[in-house]
């Protein structure tokens, strides 16, 4: 067994892992030398050392009473790192670990692996003013501002601090030849540049300068290392990642696969209950040395998922721990989906025809007022949404984001119009209108067809008339606001006739791109044979219906035989 | 609202948050105390408060979960129950049982009772506060106990841990079942809907209210405004100062009801799996609607206890089978949040 590389282990919380790690890596002819927070209890130090009295290479290095964030942490790096170089001078490289990291392979692959890259110095260390992924605001303020106090002692003392220096434009001068660099403080450095960055004879000069940084154990050796190191590489031999936070990523039980194949040497940090984990990597394994490298993505994947979820969330989704005031949603709905107004009103069976031609769900007037028309009009949908109106239209906007979100991967298509549910002062179609997700297809004055068909007597016909006309006008108002994210189409039915089938052909550009081919026959017009002259009996009655355009009084109906393209 | 006026609203809700506590520390007194074994309680213990009435059939399961979570006390009212659960609970090593028959509506459904515990035995500890009929999962559950949990939330900075009671049922009328007392509840109440819920923020509280499932579309569907309430706040880091007020939907202060996210992110949640509809339900709703000892205003409930009595069936074609908490992720009931 080999004693060239030594570990410098710092310990607070969970004594009896740390112990358990400081035995197998002992076990593997390390040597080791652990810092004891002084914030731990006589009587668990104590035990502590009781517990791993028996080991010949294990020493315990002058404590310090740890803070986070401040020059604590280095002094205690510094302390354990110079006892390590003294008494074991056969060291070669030191690995600097805390009690809650855990070994992912046998310390002899780490050592076989550390000989394949000789005199390289193992430690992130990024420039400061390169960095973007300093958690919590502070970068290169870490390094211009002083920092008496740590941000866990008084955290409004240290806001006020941060604010008082800003105001005054305070700027501390870096002493000269030191260019500011910080990466994470589990690095593994070689005899040589470690021995150099300890005896520099600068040394209390820098430290007087790092004693007012902010989280020096992430900058002070990652600085030093640039001025002493012959090759770094600028790599944490731990794995470890830290969420949008800075707090550092937990493992558990279930992450065993993950770990195993990762091939990294050491894990940070592990969750102390994590007994699978704990049990597996520190059983001794048969075998020789294996030359895997570490291939740490897909841990760094799977972390960057969560990372992600936490922060952006789901597109669309609406829940107990996710509910976002608005422009804030990272997308409305969940998927794209169409809205057609008008076009069951002008064509035969639209729903069934679109049905037919386009690879996705149809449904008639979701918003209609005495029941949701569900495509096959069933009365549950995906969902366990119910067609019941009043139950919709408690909260409509609720009932179309679930909708959206519950069928995932199928474009759903709906009709819509004056006559239906429109919420709270339009709130629905605002919505939709401010909802890059959704086409919206207007007909307008298409709601005068049911109307002329419906043979029903002339002053009801004029009131309802008057009321969707006001209706519509208010719904096209809001398509055309200026805010509108959603794709918006609009025609009064006039200039939609001329032509049926170029706006057709747009619209399914869009929804289906791809199936072009079966569109052959466009959808039947109803018959309209007498709808100029119901207008103009709706004008002889007083009402004035514009929204439809210039509808000739006699209508010459398309060609029959019209083809798409 | 001026500063003038959030001051006053903050003091209002303040005085409201202190009657309540004097009340619960008078309502104390209706509490005889049975089994007291709160002297095993370590400090970092979690601990589980509940309170409840008949219910034998489902306990040995309820304790089996939560011990299994790593629940290390459970500090229980029984509110006169006849079925032998205050025999069964007596005899659990890790159980400290008091008794009253007392009104349970009177003590604001219980909630004045388990608020004096909290407040006295609580105070430092992550608790659990749930129905026997409500069993607490969450994102990796299986792999990760309760404590490793907590110990992520304290990281996190959070001390609230919200969730989403979804009620489970099972595919055929509910009194068509049959549940042996210590199967998994989950085995005989197979189904659930996955995306019918309403959302509102509550203006005054910060709290969401959380409206649906199929309680709302098959007994409320014209009195929506009616529906369940399925926000929850089961777990929380106690602190003497806290307060339930309303069963445990909302928290005062007011701040401890973010359990959400409010920019687009997810925070991490659970579910409460709730087993209300075992078959046992028509025969206790029969009994709920003359005792009067659940909702604000119980007449207007009548015809639920009625559809409830006659063991409807819940299930629907888009019903969806029950498979664990990854399928509850994957569909968004709960999230995973950061918790990677």
């Amino acid at each position: 067994m080999s004693a060239r590389l030594g570990f410098i282990m710092l310990v607070h919380t969970a004594l009896d892992r740390a112990a358990q790690v400081a035995r197998f890596v002992a076990a593997s002819g390390s040597p080791i030398v652990i810092h004891v927070d002084a914030r731990v209890s006589a009587t668990d130090h104590a035990a502590f050392k009781t517990a791993l009295s028996d080991l010949p290479d294990l020493r315990f290095a002058r404590r310090h009473r740890c803070e986070w964030g401040t020059w604590s942490l280095v002094a205690a790096m510094q302390s354990a790192a110079r006892q390590m170089l003294d008494e074991f001078p056969k060291v070669e490289r030191v690995y600097s670990m805390s009690g809650a990291c855990l070994p992912l392979r046998p310390i002899a692959d780490l050592e076989a692996w550390l000989r394949r890259h000789p005199d390289s110095d193992f430690i992130e260390s990024v420039n400061v003013a390169d960095v973007n992924w300093t958690k919590g605001g502070l970068s290169d303020e870490r390094f211009t501002l002083h920092f008496p106090i740590g941000f866990k002692r008084n955290k409004w003392l240290f806001d006020r601090l941060v604010d008082a220096q800003r105001l005054m434009r305070v700027k501390r001068e870096l002493p000269d030849g030191l260019t500011p660099h910080i990466g994470s403080q589990w690095w593994c450095l070689t005899r040589q540049t470690l021995d150099a960055i300890l005896r520099d004879p600068m040394t209390p000069h820098y430290e007087r300068y790092f004693k007012r940084v902010w989280i020096p154990d992430e900058s002070y050796f990652q600085t030093l290392v640039r001025l002493h190191a012959r090759r770094i590489e600028s790599r944490s031999p731990t794995l470890g990642k830290f969420d949008h936070q800075g707090r550092p990523h937990v493992f558990y039980d279930d992450h065993l696969q993950l770990l195993r194949r990762s091939e990294c040497f050491m894990a940070r940090k592990v969750w102390h209950g994590a007994d699978r984990l704990y049990e597996h990597f520190l059983t001794p394994r048969e075998g020789g040395v294996s030359g895997a490298e570490p291939q740490p993505s897909r841990i760094d994947r799977h972390f960057a998922r969560a990372t992600l979820q936490r922060i952006r969330g789901r597109a669309g989704l609406y829940m107990a721990s996710r509910f976002p005031v608005k422009n804030r949603e990272n997308g409305k709905t969940a998927e794209p989906y169409s809205v057609f107004q008008g076009f069951t009103e002008v064509f035969q069976d639209f729903e069934g025809w679109l049905a037919a031609v386009a690879s996705c769900r149809v449904h008639g007037h979701l918003f209609a007022p005495h029941k949701a028309e569900f495509a096959g009009r069933e009365k549950i949908f995906t969902g366990g949404l119910s067609d019941n109106a009043t139950l919709r239209d408690y909260n409509p906007r609720a009932f179309l984001t679930n909708l959206l979100w519950s069928t995932r991967g199928e474009r759903q298509c709906f009709q819509f119009g004056p006559a239906d549910t429109q919420g709270h002062r339009f709130d629905l179609l605002s919505f939709m209108a401010s909802d890059s997700n959704a086409q919206i297809s207007v007909i307008s004055g298409a709601w005068a067809v049911p109307l002329y068909l419906s043979g029903k007597d002339s002053t009801e016909v004029r009131r309802e008339a008057a009321r969707l006309q006001r209706i519509e006008t208010r719904m096209l108002e809001i398509l055309q606001s200026p805010d509108v994210r959603a794709r918006i189409r609009i025609w009064t039915m006039a200039e939609f006739l001329e032509n049926p089938a170029e706006p057709l052909h747009l619209l399914f550009d869009e929804i289906a791109p791809h199936s072009q081919a079966r569109l052959l026959r466009l959808p039947d017009l109803v018959d309209l044979g007498g709808f100029g002259t119901f207008l103009q009996e709706l004008r002889n009655q007083g009402m004035q219906p514009v929204l439809m355009g210039d509808f000739p009084l006699n209508p010459t109906s398309p060609d029959p035989s019209h083809r798409m393209k | 609202m001026g500063p003038a006026a959030q001051i006053i609203q903050a003091l209002n809700w303040r005085r409201r948050r202190q009657q309540r506590l004097a009340r619960a520390l008078r309502k104390r007194r209706e509490l005889a105390l049975l089994v007291n074994r709160t002297e095993a309680i370590r400090p970092r213990d979690i601990l589980l408060f509940c309170t409840l009435r008949n219910e034998a059939a489902r306990l040995p399961y309820f304790l089996r979960h939560y011990r299994a979570l790593g629940v290390r006390h459970f500090l229980i009212v029984d509110n006169a129950s006849t079925d032998g659960s205050r025999e069964m609970l007596a005899e659990q090593p890790d159980v400290s049982l008091w008794h009253t028959q007392a009104s349970y509506r009177e003590a604001r459904f219980g909630m004045d009772w388990l608020q004096g515990l909290l407040m006295k035995y609580g105070h430092g500890h992550w608790c659990v506060t749930v129905d026997a009929d409500e069993l607490l999962i969450y994102p990796h559950h299986l792999t990760r106990p309760l404590p490793a949990l907590t110990d992520w939330l304290e990281a996190e900075g959070e001390s609230v841990f919200g969730a989403l009671m979804l009620d489970l049922y099972p595919k055929g009328p509910i009194t068509a079942q049959r549940y042996t007392p210590g199967q998994d509840p989950s085995e005989v109440l197979t189904h659930y809907d996955t995306g019918n819920y309403t959302i509102t923020r509550k203006p005054d509280t910060q709290a969401l209210w959380i409206q649906g499932g199929p309680r709302s579309r098959a007994f409320f569907a014209d009195t929506p405004q009616r529906g369940p309430t399925l926000t929850k706040i089961p777990l929380v880091k106690w602190h003497w100062r806290y307060l339930y007020l309303n069963s445990t939907h909302t928290l005062l202060p007011r701040h401890l009801n973010r359990i959400y996210d409010d920019a687009g992110g997810e925070k991490l949640s659970g579910v409460l799996l709730h087993s209300k509809f075992l078959p046992e339900v028509s025969a206790k709703s029969a009994e709920e609607k003359h005792r009067h000892e659940h909702f604000g205003a119980p007449k207007d409930f009548a015809p639920y206890y009625d559809a409830l009595v006659a063991g409807p069936d819940l299930w629907a074609p888009h019903s969806t089978l029950y498979r664990g908490w990854q399928q509850l992720e994957a569909e968004g009931l709960m999230s995973r949040g950061g918790w990677g």
